[in-house]
């Protein structure tokens, strides 16, 4: 067992688990946005930046960084609060989240960490660059526009159906998630339907189709409820 | 692409065959033989080298050496670092997009043209300045570039 402490509250890991598996643990919230239970963590989003006072005072993500002897971790503190409050203003601005239009209205991670963290105006000019949106798929659509690029459907696809259909195209602000070949999501020769994706995602950008905002609600629980029912080796 | 242009991809890519931590070798043998590489040639190199098709993508797109469309009789290469920036390589590009209808990283319609963005050509004091293949153009205005671009086109003829 490791021990740490995490805002003063001393916590526990087995060998192998993060800080977040830590923090969670010992009943302290951490935010997170690309982070999902049963997908492998990347570090993406930087939402769960933690300081850690005995390696002066870095900053590392909680989800990618594993749990240490001795750790002494700040995970909620002014600094902190700033500093996540900027990266949400940031993927605020960065395409379009006005929520009032949006199908995922009142059931969005991005909306909830924005009232969470007291995000209650973005500082930078919007960007709003007009992406596409394929719902060529029959039971899906894809809505670039209300993309953050964390990645949890890429990842959802990959490691839990075994499809690869997604995948990141582009680089940097131009990178959208594609399907294939860049070929439109209807078209897809190894997208297997199971909408596996729209239930990773956080916001708007993967939605189903047929349904209204209300009902517009996912279930990203169910990536760790299927790995934990699959046999183990 | 037909049959046996997949059969030559496929050929091009045999040594890598089932080794995917190659795959930017793979795609690298590919555009060298066929000066770019077209989706169709994506998804032969995903079948062989056995990689899923949307991570050949993310590779092809990342790079900005990788092209995804045929390169243009000539290579026009705008120099876009901070003198030309300066001096106005805005406009010029603005010249280029009216004369020949595209903008960087893209190729006329024609196929006379691949327009690139460059920084820097080492010629500031040319600023702004571009190349059209191994010729220097500098000291540019925007009249003066299309007037370059229409002579190019027409000693082609």
């Amino acid at each position: 067992m490791i021990n740490l402490r995490i805002d003063d509250v001393p916590a526990q890991a087995e060998p192998g688990q993060t800080i977040l598996d830590a923090a969670r643990a010992a009943g302290v919230r951490i935010p997170t946005l690309c982070h999902l239970e049963a997908l492998c963590p990347v570090g993406a989003c930087r939402l769960c930046l933690v300081e850690i006072r005995n390696w002066n005072g870095k900053l590392v993500p909680a989800c990618a960084t594993p749990a240490q002897e001795g750790l002494d971790v700040v995970a909620n503190s002014d600094r902190l609060t700033s500093l996540r409050r900027t990266i949400l203003e940031l993927l605020f601005a960065e395409r379009n989240h006005i929520c009032a239009f949006c199908v995922s209205n009142g059931h969005c991670e991005l909306q909830d960490l924005a009232t969470e963290l007291g995000m209650d105006h973005v500082t930078f000019p919007y960007r709003f660059p007009a992406l596409a949106l394929d719902a060529s798929h029959a039971k899906f659509g894809i809505d670039h526009n209300r993309c953050v690029l964390c990645g949890r459907c890429v990842r959802a696809c990959a490691e839990v159906e075994g499809a690869f259909t997604w995948g990141f195209a582009g680089r940097g602000v131009h990178t959208l998630v594609e399907a294939d070949l860049g070929d439109r999501w209807g078209r897809s020769v190894t997208c297997t339907g199971c909408g596996k994706c729209v239930q990773a995602c956080p916001t708007g950008a993967l939605f189903e189709k047929g349904k209204i905002t209300a009902e517009q609600e996912k279930r990203p629980a169910l990536l760790a409820e299927i790995t934990e029912r699959r046999p183990r080796a | 692409m037909t049959v046996a242009t997949e059969t030559r991809v496929a050929e091009l890519v045999k040594a890598y065959a089932g080794r995917p931590s190659e795959l930017i070798q793979a795609l690298h043998r590919v555009q060298s033989e066929l000066g770019h590489v077209p989706q169709e040639a994506q998804a032969v190199v995903a079948a062989v080298v056995g990689v899923p098709l949307s991570q050949v993508r993310g590779v092809v797109t990342f790079y900005h050496f990788f092209r995804t469309s045929p390169v243009g009789r000539h290579t026009l290469r705008l120099c876009l670092g901070t003198a030309c920036h300066v001096r106005g390589a805005e406009n010029i590009l603005k010249a280029i997009r009216e004369e020949l209808g595209v903008g960087l990283g893209e190729t006329s319609a024609d196929g006379a043209f691949t327009v690139e963005g460059v920084r820097c050509l080492g010629a500031c004091g040319l600023a702004p300045v571009m190349m059209v293949d191994d010729d220097v153009y500098g000291k540019l205005d925007p009249k003066r570039t299309k007037r370059i671009l229409r002579q190019i086109r027409e000693g082609e003829g």
